[in-house]
């Protein structure tokens, strides 16, 4: 290892090791200040029961221990409201204005406690976020450094022996599997309150879908380590480590986002200066992605130096997360427009047809509108057509927020993806069933939207939709998305998940002019190709027979033609032969023409 | 039918999965090297730690069982062509054969050097010499030495160097592959060597390699009288047809197995091809054993086409191969010789950084286009072939040249410096007439 990244980890296991512990510095007290209720029928009666049960002004050292004591205080002030609406709601106010759902509860929490909040973090935030995010990203660029120097060229060096790299045996990554995802469901009932009807649903169509790869497509594997699976002899347990840390950052980010307020002390003052609002655990999140990618797509330019290709579309992603999705929406928002990322099309924007969202263009004059018309002509027109010219890579690897993490962030992991025919087969029932599952949720929603009823058949859309943001939009796309980078390879989401992808595909593998074309014979079947492709496509069995590679779920990051020894693959778009580009066996080295005719 | 094959390389895999594709035929692939097929030229990433062994294994073992290429784990010993049957040397029955495909590819050269049979001495070409590398590395190896500035030597080194081995190049000549690539590519490999930290020795020869005592190599001993200390040889002075199991059998060898242009032997139904093969009657050009990847996976298209009722000829068509050294590419279309014959004349360009290069040859008189050496650069091998095989004048070749262009979007293009290259040695003044694109390729070659 090169001193510099020596220097260069070391600064950043410091700097998460604060950004981790400084979760749990700091003594709590609730003070009628740091009630951050803004509804006043709420803030007075909470404020009654906290000084009733004692909770008022008292320090707390434990978190979890004042979160569940300001919870229980939600709940019996709750209880309180709800008789005395029953004695008669006051003049003039909505029922819901005065009675205190319990969907209050999330925001309610996390704001009165992050405000509640005394102590270190508290009082110093710069040195925190000097510590921790910039440290972090000193330590990355530090780390980076030696990828700028000697010979450029392709270096994949210790890949397979590093244990952070390696990956994951297939027993441990089908633990991992089966635990995310009956975690998920179980959480889902919560979630749902109760209601277990979604989670069940889902198990069956899992079920379905295995049952659909195994049985009826009679595939199953025979060997336990089969060869295209990507996985290891040996466990990469450092990237188990990593991926597991990161699939808790995602659950408590989603789902208890309570528990990192400190983290949103820290960036306060980022995102005071840009939209003038404190900051959210959404705002955390963002910010954390732009410098993540910032400084990962550094190392990513770093390590691609000799290719142009690469660099110009990292420095794309990275010029479209940090303007359209981070600062942009911010500086709407300061100026009192909707937040609105312009790149991010539905279905990815799962939230795009929801109500509240539709009300809110409409609501902002002309650039509302504006806002509305272009998120629904990119979904129209602007994706078939770009996707006609230059294939889905023009967004997934070109624009993309979740791709671009992918590219920059998850590089080290690319190769994890699995490439047997068996992973294949899940990927197409999984995406497609995904974009199935968005299509009907929003075409349910906007039946609402429009009749204003919620229900629909046996279905309410409201539960759909809620299900819907949970099961896809939190855990598919983040728990899984990114957790899973070090367990599954860095497209897991883009490859099983994306709805958006799915469509993008079925553009690109219909009708399209791109496709990756091979280089006459010079395949020597190594399989770099298909060891880097992060989709898991079976890239050589395509090379080493001269045929082109027209596949829905490539996204163009031009990786496998940056691998290969041989010059081999290259990414073209081209109009001229559009309906025979998947023609197969392109080059046969026997001459006699009878004989061609015949292959 | 029954077909067997001896050896599970390209060339067996290829005319079996070809016999397949044709055929009902029943087919037997043997090897004693591994259960399943896997690209011998991907085993230096295995040890780079690019790959697993698993992802040099082209096919999923579900794909031989598919296909019913029945799979065979054992070394032939003994071919009875009379009877014809093969007897193996593990506890296995013999095997009937109708039809008998010999590829069993090559062995690392030995040339009676002194010790060259002791531990942690060995070439690369098969699975266990990987396993070899890999077990003398986890001894420790405090200095590799690698005997002959070949392919594989090259690739040899590269290996060593990922795990911080120190690496000394012993090569005859006094330049790198001199023999096969003109002075300046050759040049431009040394450089690139000695950048990447190698102590490249040329015109050094081995005389001996030492024993430690206990049957291991502890140091070699050159022709010019230096002791080089170290715990590794790698024996990479070109390769030669593994054939050593054939000595007793009926079937005609040379160097390799002969065969005429259908690719057949002496004895009727037994066939030799790829590495193992040397052509009696070779294709005008061509040297009668052509050890490399491609030639193999013609042989055994064409043989397929032969066994299935398709009597064909062997013909290699238009000369390609491709390398890389260390980060260079390298690819070649055509007739490039070390010494370029009197009637050709070259047009070489080359990058300021000194790792890029294109030579383009042409006949002087004819302006026939003879061919392409690229030096990273990336060529499109559908273009030059048509262009080679259709004696294109150099003239059309140069002013079309960016059809040719295969490297990847946004990479800066330079064939209009060759042209310009061209335009000073002969007082022309061509312009570029076409811009690389798909359609404009499509068009060329459809045309």
């Amino acid at each position: 290892m090169h001193f510099l990244e020596k220097i260069g980890i070391t600064l950043l296991i410091i700097a998460f090791t604060f950004f981790t512990l400084s979760l749990g510095l700091g003594s709590y007290q609730l003070t009628e200040d740091s009630l951050k209720i803004s509804n006043e029928y709420h803030k007075k009666e909470v404020l009654s029961v906290a000084e009733e049960t004692g909770l008022l002004n008292q320090e707390y050292d434990s978190r979890p221990a004042f979160i569940t004591d300001f919870k229980n205080v939600l709940k019996a002030s709750t209880k309180n409201l709800e008789a005395k609406a029953a004695d008669g709601l006051p003049e003039g106010v909505n029922e819901w204005d005065f009675k205190m759902g319990d969907w209050t509860y999330k925001d309610y929490t996390m704001y009165t406690v992050k405000h509640s909040t005394t102590g270190m973090v508290a009082n110093n935030p710069f040195l925190f976020l000097l510590l921790t995010f910039i440290l972090g990203a000193i330590g990355v660029i530090i780390h980076s450094i030696p990828k700028f120097m000697g010979i450029a060229g392709i270096k994949n060096n210790h890949i397979y022996q590093s244990a952070m790299t390696r990956g994951l045996t297939l027993s441990v990554r089908s633990i991992m599997l089966t635990a995310t995802i009956f975690g998920v469901l179980v959480y889902g009932i919560f979630y749902l309150k109760g209601n277990f009807m979604w989670s069940l649903i889902t198990l069956v169509v899992m079920a379905l879908i295995t049952y659909l790869v195994f049985v009826k497509e009679n595939e199953k594997e025979p060997d336990h380590n089969p060869p295209k699976s990507a996985s290891p002899d040996a466990l990469g347990w450092l990237g188990l480590v990593t991926g597991i840390y990161l699939i808790g950052f995602y659950i408590l980010l989603y789902w208890s986002p309570a528990y990192i307020t400190n983290w949103m002390l820290i960036t306060d003052p980022v995102s005071k200066m840009l939209s003038g609002n404190e900051a959210s655990q959404w705002f955390v999140y963002g910010f954390l992605y732009t410098i993540v990618m910032l400084v990962m797509g550094l190392r990513m330019i770093g390590k691609y130096r000799h290719n142009q290709y690469q660099i110009l579309r990292t420095i794309s992603v990275i010029f479209f997360q940090t303007v359209f999705a981070f600062t942009l929406p911010e500086i709407l928002v300061r100026l009192n427009y909707p937040y609105y990322d312009f790149k991010n099309i539905w279905p990815l924007n799962y939230t795009f047809f929801f109500d509240w969202n539709l009300n809110q263009l409409i609501d902002s004059g002309g650039l509302g509108i504006f806002m509305l018309v272009w998120g629904i002509v990119l979904v129209i027109i602007g994706v078939p057509l770009i996707t006609y010219f230059f294939g889905k890579r023009w967004y997934c690897s070109w624009v993309c927020g979740c791709g671009g993490l992918a590219e920059t962030l998850g590089d080290p992991y690319r190769q994890l993806s699995d490439k047997s025919l068996r992973a294949w087969k899940f990927e197409r029932y999984i995406i497609h069933g995904v974009l199935v599952f968005a299509v009907v949720m929003t075409a349910l929603v906007l039946y609402s939207y429009f009749t204003g009823s919620s229900n629909v058949l046996f279905l309410n859309s409201d539960t759909v939709r809620s299900w819907y943001g949970f099961l896809i939009g939190s855990a598919f796309a983040g728990v899984v998305g990114t957790g899973f980078y070090p367990l599954m390879g860095n497209r897991t989401w883009c490859r099983f998940g994306c709805p958006l992808a799915a469509y993008l595909g079925l553009v690109q593998r219909f009708k399209s002019r791109f496709r990756i074309t091979t280089n006459g014979g010079q395949c020597i079947s190594c399989g770099n190709c298909s060891t880097y492709c992060e989709m898991g496509i079976d890239v050589r069995a395509y090379a080493q027979k001269g045929q082109n590679i027209v596949r829905s779920s490539c996204v163009g990051c031009g990786v496998c033609a940056a691998v290969c020894p041989r010059g081999v693959l290259r990414l073209e778009n081209g109009s001229a032969d559009i309906s025979s580009r998947t023609t197969e066996l392109k080059t046969i080295h026997i001459t006699e023409d009878q004989i061609k005719l015949l292959s | 039918m029954h077909i067997a094959i001896i050896g599970n390389g390209i060339s067996g895999v290829t005319a079996a999965r070809f016999i397949r594709k044709m055929s009902d035929h029943r087919i037997t692939m043997i090897s004693a090297e591994t259960d399943y097929f896997f690209s011998r030229t991907a085993l230096m990433y295995i040890y780079m730690g690019h790959m697993r062994f698993e992802d040099t294994q082209p096919y999923e073992p579900w794909f031989w069982k598919k296909n019913r290429i029945d799979l065979l784990k054992g070394y032939v010993e003994k071919i009875d062509t009379d009877n014809k049957e093969l007897h193996f040397r593990e506890n296995l029955s013999s095997l009937k054969y109708d039809k008998l495909i010999i590829a069993t590819g090559s062995k690392s050269n030995k040339f009676g050097w002194p010790g060259q049979d002791l531990k942690n001495v060995g070439g690369l070409y098969s699975y266990q010499d990987l396993e070899a590398m890999e077990a003398a590395s986890a001894d420790g190896i405090n200095r590799a030495i690698i005997v002959g500035g070949g392919l594989i030597g090259i690739e040899m080194a590269e290996m060593f160097h990922t795990r911080h081995i120190p690496v000394t190049f012993l090569v005859r000549e006094n330049s790198y592959w001199n023999n096969i690539l003109p002075a300046e590519e050759s040049q431009m490999v040394n450089r690139h060597i000695r950048e990447h930290g190698f102590d490249l020795k040329l015109e050094t020869e081995l005389k001996e390699i030492v024993d430690d005592g206990t049957g291991k190599v502890k140091a070699v001993v050159t022709n010019k009288g230096e002791t080089i200390e170290c715990k590794y040889v790698g024996l990479t002075a070109g390769v030669s047809p593994n054939i050593d199991f054939l000595k007793d059998s009926n079937i005609e060898t040379k160097r390799g197995v002969l065969v005429n242009e259908y690719l057949e032997t002496n004895v009727s139904d037994v066939y030799a091809i790829g590495d193992c093969s040397e052509h009696r009657n070779p294709v005008e050009g061509r040297r009668p054993i052509e050890a490399i990847w491609y030639t193999g996976r013609m042989m055994g298209e064409t043989l397929a086409h032969t066994i299935c009722q398709q009597k064909t000829k062997y013909d290699p068509g238009v000369w390609f191969n491709s390398a890389k050294f260390l980060d260079i590419e390298y690819q070649v279309y055509g007739d490039v010789q070390a010494k370029m014959p009197e009637n050709y004349q070259a047009i070489y360009w080359e990058h300021r950084d000194g790792r890029k290069s294109i030579r383009i040859i042409y006949e002087k008189d004819t302006k026939v286009i003879k061919g392409f050496n690229l030096m990273g650069v990336r060529y499109r091998h559908e273009v030059c072939e048509k262009w080679l095989k259709e004696k294109t004048n150099i003239e059309t070749v140069l002013k079309d040249l960016s059809l040719a262009n295969f490297d990847p979007e946004f990479y800066k293009e330079y064939e209009a410096e060759v042209l310009a290259i061209y335009n000073q040695q002969n007082g022309t003044n061509l312009q570029l007439k076409k811009k690389r694109s798909w359609n404009q390729v499509f068009t060329f070659l459809s045309s």
